[in-house]
């Protein structure tokens, strides 16, 4: 037999039933992270079954998806005034769920109010070892702490609410080994972009992912968080790291980390989850990033990218292709760079931490947004927003002419009035450059918060390179 | 949950790769708290125009779509978000299979959990069906297969538990409630607590 892999280790501390020919195992879930789109249907099940919530003091619930980015004062009025009736019913629908279920929930005037992938670990209760799971596509970013994160519908919302558990087959694993120390200019967002170009939107379907190598044991967690969360885009059922040294560091003294000898035994079997030697998987992947440029998406899924000094392919006649890039006004054959930009998004559950809000700001300083380029910079959540103002850099992002929000999902997926108009080009920060993602016929340009920042200044797609 | 043993249909072609869950449903349209007449938000952005009216020439829109209960898609479909809304607006809309060569997982999980079947076969069998939009094809899910107008039958993978479930038309919770005691047991008796 031999040794076990970071993923098979949570996957089989977490089995209450296995899995038989005729049954799914029944899997054990450790943290449920709850928002408002999500859940509406799942809490009028339990209604409608009389049942409890199994275990309200695993849930950690907030509001992020449809919540307007500029200041609420009330759930009434105030709410109102900027948002549309259905999404306001939303909200006040999430605020009743989780009164009358017993759930805590970081609602508007909360320090931890923000994007569910972001609050989980800055409170600490994203941790290494748990199985985490939220009605969102992009709980994969909890990986990042050798946690196993995957997102799942609303019946399976109200299966965790209800039992705490999901049924669930196991999964293959895929390493994913990165070599190769990254150039000044190139940043997380390149390497899972690349990563996605490599293997496709398909490559992890059916996978967890293991994020392996001396590049990504060089990131911090933030770094980390930006790879594990797009796992999602190259089909991933999950993306992971081994939790190490960074890891820990990060988690000490966060309000929902283990103290005193909880924290010396919890280190201790967090550290222990390390894949073992001999692991073995199902599939490898090898990437070296040495001499990786920044990237940019140009059709309308994330794997459509190329390197920003490079031409988008040639027509291969492929009905997908054409399609994608005549919905996204661009040539097969012609260079991206330069490409005319009306908006620049930062933000998202991808690219909306102090480390990204930093590498934007230190591009921004001293410049200004170009006149044809509305800029909008959101925060991950209010402890991001608070720790930013105190670092000074809501002051260099608005002096450049940005538009400094509050935090939530906004731009990402268009739900509230934070929307792309139809035509405009977005250079986003966001993980998914769907059709109309952004707002109908809106056309997105997928990159890091170094190229976004650096094309808010050209007013076209710019090499971040050339600012730094 | 209704019960689906098997059913016959002329087939609607969807004949794009990577369809995604955004094109399914868009977001905009996921702010409802119930599931109500979410059928008439699929497809929206293709389906439509800005005026709302439809865009000819989309198959949804084509003479006889309406009743059809499956599609035939291109290659990963459902890829993207974890929205239920987009199996629900599928299955509201009418649709009770969909085959591909390849199924995104979370949405094939959704599905499965909603009697909207993720049937996937093989190049062979998806090209064929790709260009022949509107062909009379069965669903069988008892003998887990298709069958194509000229009588050949072709097998389809499909979880056995799902599978059950969908034949005897209950849903999921009930079976995990029944597991109550083991989970309650897993709780005691675990190393670590969350």
């Amino acid at each position: 037999m031999g040794g076990k892999s970071l993923f098979e280790k949570v996957w089989e501390d977490h089995v209450v039933v296995p899995e038989t020919a005729d049954t799914p195992a029944v899997f054990y879930i450790d943290l449920h992270i709850i928002h408002e789109v999500t859940t509406p249907q799942a809490f009028n099940m339990l209604r409608e079954t009389g049942m409890p919530v199994r275990r309200p003091d695993l849930v950690l619930a907030t509001m992020d998806h449809s919540t307007p980015t500029v200041p609420i004062t009330d759930l009434e009025g105030s709410l109102d005034a900027v948002s549309d009736p259905e999404p306001a019913q939303q909200i006040r629908q999430m605020v009743k769920n989780c009164a009358e279920f017993g759930i805590e929930l970081h609602g508007f005037g909360d320090s931890h109010r923000g994007i569910v992938h972001v609050i989980g670990p800055e409170i600490g209760a994203t941790q290494p070892g748990k199985t985490i799971v939220c009605g969102d596509s992009h709980s994969s970013t909890h990986g990042a702490f050798g946690a196993m994160g995957f997102g799942i519908g609303t019946t399976e919302v109200g299966h965790v609410l209800a039992t705490q558990c999901l049924l669930q087959r196991k999964p293959k694993s895929m390493a994913v080994n990165v070599t190769g120390k990254l150039k000044p200019g190139v940043s997380a967002k390149d390497i899972i972009l690349a990563l996605i170009g490599k293997i496709g939107v398909d490559g992890g379907t059916g996978h967890v992912i293991e994020y392996r190598g001396e590049t990504i044991r060089a990131l911090n967690m933030e770094e980390r968080m930006t790879i594990c969360n797009m796992s999602i885009e190259a089909g991933a059922r999950a993306g992971m790291i081994a939790p190490d040294a960074t890891t820990i560091e990060f988690l000490r003294g966060r309000e929902k980390a283990p103290k005193g000898a909880a924290w010396d035994a919890a280190v201790k079997r967090w550290l222990s989850l390390a894949s073992d030697p001999d692991a073995s998987y199902d599939k490898q992947v090898d990437l070296d990033v040495s001499e990786l440029e920044p990237q940019v998406t140009f059709g309308t899924n994330p794997g459509m990218v190329v390197p920003i000094s490079k031409a988008i392919p040639a027509d291969s006649g492929d009905a997908s292709f054409r399609k994608a890039i005549n919905y996204m006004q661009v040539k097969a054959g012609q260079p991206i760079l330069g490409t005319k930009v009306d908006v620049v998004f930062v933000g998202s559950c991808t690219n909306s931490r102090m480390t990204d809000l930093r590498s934007v700001a230190k591009i921004l300083d001293g410049r200004k947004v170009a006149g044809n380029v509305r800029m909008l910079i959101v925060p991950g959540s209010q402890s991001v927003k608070d720790q930013a103002e105190a670092e000074g850099l809501d002051k260099i992002f608005k002096a450049a002419g940005a538009e400094w929000r509050e935090a939530g999902c906004s731009m990402c997926l268009g739900m509230n009035s934070d929307k792309l108009g139809k035509g405009e080009l977005c250079v986003s920060t966001s993980n998914r450059n769907f059709e109309g993602r952004q707002g109908p016929g809106g056309r997105t340009v997928l990159a890091s918060p170094e190229t976004a920042a650096a094309s808010a200044i050209a007013g076209v797609i710019a090499d971040p390179r050339a600012y730094i | 949950m209704e019960k689906i043993t098997r059913f016959t249909s002329a087939t609607t072609v969807l004949a794009i790769d990577d369809v995604d869950t955004d094109q399914i449903i868009p977001a905009r349209f996921l702010t409802t708290t119930t599931r109500d007449g979410i059928g008439k938000a699929l497809f929206a952005d293709w389906r439509y125009d800005s005026q709302g009216k439809q865009i000819p020439g989309f198959p949804l829109n084509e003479p006889g779509a309406e009743g059809r209960t499956i599609l035939v898609a291109g290659r990963n479909f459902g890829c993207g978000s974890s929205r239920e809304h987009a199996p629900w607006s599928l299955h509201d809309f009418g649709f009770r299979a969909v085959i591909s060569t390849e199924i995104a997982d979370i949405f094939r999980n959704n599905s499965l959990k909603n009697g909207l079947l993720p049937i996937i076969v093989d190049k062979a069998t998806h090209a064929w069906l790709i260009a022949n939009p509107g062909a009379e094809v069965t669903v069988d899910l008892e003998a887990r297969e298709i069958r194509l107008p000229n009588g050949k039958a072709v097998n389809f993978p499909i979880d056995g538990f799902a599978r059950l479930c969908i034949l005897e038309g209950v849903d999921q919770t009930g079976f995990l409630l029944k597991q109550a005691d083991a989970i309650t047991q897993f709780e005691q008796t675990r190393s670590w607590q969350p």
